[in-house]
Formats: C-alpha cells, structure tokens, sequence
C-alpha cells in the first residue's frame, strides 16, 4: 500500500509541472520521459480485453486487487499517452478501493494537461480514468458479496 | 532542390506572391504556444480569406431574408445574391446549366444524396457499386448502407504500393451489374491524383454512371465536368477557403430529373395537399428547408478569390511546395512517405518510424504547426498499407518553402529528443 495520500502525490506533481513554467514543448518533452520510465506491462495482458481504445492512440491497463488495494499496470502504443498513464498510475496505483472510487483527480486541470490531452476523443486518458474507477468499484462490489 | 526547380519555383513565386496572399486571411497572423503559427492542415479544412468573412457579415448586417419566396427588398436581394452563387459554381465547374448544382451541407451530404436518391431509383438486388481502396468514409459508408437495403453489393478497386489505382483490375471488375463507379478524385490521404476520365469512359461504356468525390481536387485542379462527362461531382466549400455546412451536388440535368427528392419539407414541393404532393423543379427539388444562405453567399466570395488568384497558378506554385516537400522529407532518415503516385497533389502522408504519429502532431502542435494525424477517415487504405495512420501535412496557396523548412527542422528536433 502506499505510504502518501493520492491528494499528497497530487500536490507533488502540481510541483513539478510549476517548475517547467508555461512552455508546451518542455512539459511534452517531460511527460514523454515520465512514460519511458514507465514500469512495462508484460506483453501477455497486451490483449483485447484489457485494451482502452483512444481515436488515435492505444492503451492497455491491467488491475488487480491484494488486501482492499487497487495495483494497476499499464501501457501505450504512443508515449505521450504512456506519461500520461504513468501520471495516474502514480497518483492511483496502490490506493485503497474507496480511495480511488471518491477520488477527484484535480492535477489534470492544474497541471494544464487539458491543452496537452485536447480532445478526448484523441487518447484514451479519460476513459482510462473511468475505467480505473470501474475497476475499483467492481472489486469493492465483489469483496461486499463474499462477505 | 535542382537548378532547374529554382528556376521554376522563381517563376511560380513571381506569378503567385504568398507573402501577399497570406495578408488576405487574417487568421495566420498569430502565434500559436508562442510560435509563429503554420498552418498545413488544409486538406481538413482551409482558412477563409477577410472577404470571405465580410461577406457573411454583410448579409447578417445588411440583407439578412429569407430566399425563393419573399416579396419584400432583402429577401430579392438574399435570393439574388444567393442564385448569384449558383451561377458561380456552374461556371466554375463548366455545368451546362445552373439547374444542375444542388446546394448541400458538403461533400458528405451530396454522396448521400446520390446513395438515397439514386439508389432507391436505380439499385436493384445483385447490382453492384465500384469504390476503391483509396476513398474517405464519406464514400464508403453511404454505399454500405443502400446496398444493405437494395441487397446490392460493394466492389473495391485495390491500389498498389505508390498509392495509384490498379487501372488493369477496374476493366475486370466492371461489369454490366456495375450501376455506378463512385471514386475519389484526390485522395485526401495519399494525394494521388486518379485517372478520372478514364474510368469515366470505361464506366460509361458499361452503362455504369460515374460520381467524383471532389473534396480535395475542387480548389486545386481546372474543372470542366461537362468535359469530363462524369454524372455526378460532389465538393465543399469549406476545402476551397469557403465557410464550412455548405456543399455541391453536381449532377447530368436528365439523371437529376429522374431521380426522386429524398428530403421532404419547405422549399422542394410546388404544391402540396394532405392526399398528394407534387415536387418542385431542379435544383430545387433536392433543396428541402431553408438552405444555409449566409455561408451560400461566403462561398462565392471564396471562388471569387480562387477565379482571382487562378487555378493553375495555384496549381504550380502548390506542386513546387509539395515537390520541395518531397524532397527535404525524405532526407529524414527513418521517415517514408505514404503515397508516391505519379500524378499527385498538396497532401504528404508520412511516417517516422519508432515515433507515433500521435506523439508528432502533439509536438508539432507546441512549435506552432498545425498537421493532422490518424487513420484521416480512411481506415481501409491504412489496413491497406498495414498502418494505423500518418501525419499528413497538407499545403495550400499561402504557405511557404520556409514553412515547410520549419516542419523538417522541429521533425528533426523530436526525432533527436526521443532518441536521446
């Protein structure tokens, strides 16, 4: 489980992102990094069911839960998109179930990705979010039935 | 470039002065994240000059009316202006008479005229389509759907590795099933230029009509349907620095006269009672509802601004800047260009190859250029090259050789960053 609140690494990526200023370019060129260190999903779970469809770009988000926590893998076939996940998987990644259901994911705004994501038909970033959720939501409903 | 392209790109500049043509279109004078903004995604859409704009604004200022049937000062003069377009566009494509141009909402909306109204008419069960590998959704989709109803079936005419149709393999799939041959006239992915009035006489010698997909030919290439001899040709104004929702039908007075409306409403009836309905004459029959005047009249200030500039002086100035755009890109090592056909205009498809096409237009777009990337509504010609999309960047009269030495150079600079 992790040791920091999702709002807490929240508030450490708004850091960051203020310290690359207003400038497109670099804060892409960050993102790309932030997705080449990406921890790789194995190719096996590269499969249609655990595939996210963007209009242009690909991802592929693999969830399990241990112990009420959500552990999530995942990957894209474009490397913007790969930072992107890489943003969510550090905020979500290890979280417990209820945390990630409620969570408001506010560094997206505040980080100005809107203008890198534009419209969200382009990458699958927000229904990556969606599924995340449903992810969870799901494993929440399954532990309420066994008990 | 080669002495002997300088030569002719000098001529073609002193013929075509970009620098002053790019003063006519208001919107190209910004900065985009800082950059100064390049716009090479005119195959999508082109920008529309301030008369164009003016022009809109002056019928909402001045005469704003409704056409055909009012009586009173600004609807005479929103009909007149409106016909006025009319009379344009037939002279601009040589149509023998303005009957035969259908005002529609574009290139879209005009196939579908021809699948619904055609295709009820003439398709009948084991009838065949002919498209080919190379066309846009819009060209593919609506023939899905009417042959779905009709029990009719679609055939595909392939291309090769160039992006070129395979001229042999039409002779074979044309047959006397074959009611209509619908083919692009430039393939807004690819570029290519296809040998239309070959097809069209091979077609005809069948029996087999022939419509022509003109959205991406209609602001580059002369047109003359009437030479030609096709039987339909659809365009959009907003490819041909006209405002968007406004499109053309052209089609053969006679087919059009056969052909049934397939939008009932105001407009497109001469007399109408609730036990039956009698229908108005062309074009108007096929104009139900009040049609989308303002931009109708945007329009003729855009083809007023092509007549102006002229068509084959376009037409070489944008063959110098895709030739030159050929050639530094394909210096880029890793880079191939999708669609090298012989005959070919304004659009270059390409790919980098360890690097999205995604990740590209996302960092062109933060140094200020606009291309567009993805499967450009041809889903099929990708699986045809066994790609998922390209970045394509598409050229028109107010770009520049200098514009184009931007792409190479920031292309250059992420190609170095992603392999550091």
């Amino acid at each position: 489980m992790s040791d920091k609140s999702i709002n807490q690494i929240q508030e450490e990526i708004i850091k960051e992102f203020s310290i690359l200023g207003d400038d497109m370019e670099s804060t892409i060129f960050y993102i790309m990094e932030l997705g080449n260190k990406l921890e790789p999903l194995e190719e096996q779970y590269k499969i249609e069911s655990n595939l996210i469809k963007g209009c242009q770009s690909k991802v592929w988000l693999k969830a399990d839960m241990k112990d009420h926590n959500l552990f999530l893998k995942a990957d894209s076939n474009t490397d913007i998109t790969k930072g992107l996940i890489s943003l969510l998987i550090r905020t979500l990644s290890t979280q417990p179930l209820d945390e990630i259901i409620h969570a408001d994911l506010y560094f997206i705004d505040k980080i100005g990705m809107q203008k890198v994501i534009g419209s969200q038909r382009s990458n699958g970033l927000i229904s990556m979010i969606k599924q995340i959720k449903l992810y969870a939501l799901a494993y929440k409903t399954k532990l309420q039935n066994q008990t | 470039m080669t002495v002997k392209t300088i030569n002719e790109t000098i001529s073609t500049i002193k013929e075509i002065n970009p620098e002053k043509i790019r003063k006519l279109f208001p919107i190209l004078n910004q900065e985009i994240n800082g950059k100064p903004f390049i716009y090479f995604d005119n195959a999508a859409t082109t920008q529309k000059p301030l008369r164009v704009i003016n022009a809109i604004n002056a019928y909402y200022m001045g005469y704003n009316a409704n056409i055909h049937r009012g009586i009173h000062t600004l609807a005479e003069k929103a009909t007149a202006t409106f016909e006025e377009t009319r009379s344009m566009v037939r002279s601009f494509l040589n149509a023998s008479s303005k009957e035969e141009i259908i005002f529609t909402y574009g290139t879209t909306d005009s196939i579908n005229l021809v699948a619904q109204s055609f295709g009820r008419k003439f398709l009948q069960q084991g009838d065949e389509i002919l498209i080919s590998t190379m066309e846009h959704h819009s060209n593919i989709v609506p023939w899905q759907m009417i042959c779905e109803e009709k029990g009719a079936h679609l055939k595909i005419l392939p291309i090769n590795e160039k992006g070129e149709l395979l001229m042999d393999e039409f002779d074979e799939l044309l047959s006397s099933k074959t009611k209509l041959v619908s083919i692009v006239h430039v393939s807004n992915s690819l570029g290519t230029i296809n040998p239309v009035k070959e097809i069209i006489e091979k077609a005809h010698q069948t029996g087999a009509r022939v419509l022509l997909d003109g959205a991406q030919a209609a602001a580059h290439l002369p047109l003359d349907v009437q030479e030609l001899d096709c039987d339909f040709y659809a365009l959009s104004s907003h490819k041909m620095f006209g405002p968007t929702g406004v499109g053309v039908l052209y089609g053969k007075n006679e087919l059009l006269n056969e052909m049934p409306p397939y939008r009932g409403g105001g407009e497109m009836i001469r007399e109408v009672t609730f036990e039956k309905t009698s229908y108005n004459d062309l074009p108007f029959k096929f104009e139900a509802g009040t049609p989308n005047i303002a931009d109708v009249i945007g329009f003729r200030s855009a083809i007023e601004f092509i007549n102006e500039i002229s068509k084959p002086g376009m037409l070489k100035y944008e063959k110098a800047l895709l030739g030159y755009a050929h050639e530094q890109l394909e210096k880029i090592d890793g880079l191939k260009i999708i669609g090298t056909a012989k005959e070919k205009l304004s659009v270059v498809s390409f790919i980098l190859n360890d690097i999205h096409a995604f990740d590209i237009g996302v960092l062109l777009d933060a140094a200020g250029i606009a291309i567009r990337t993805g499967h450009h509504c041809t889903q099929p010609l990708m699986a045809r090259f066994g790609i998922e999309g390209t970045a394509r960047a598409s050229f028109s009269v107010y770009n520049t050789f200098e514009e184009i030495d931007k792409l190479v150079e920031s292309l250059h600079r992420i190609i170095k960053i992603k392999r550091k």
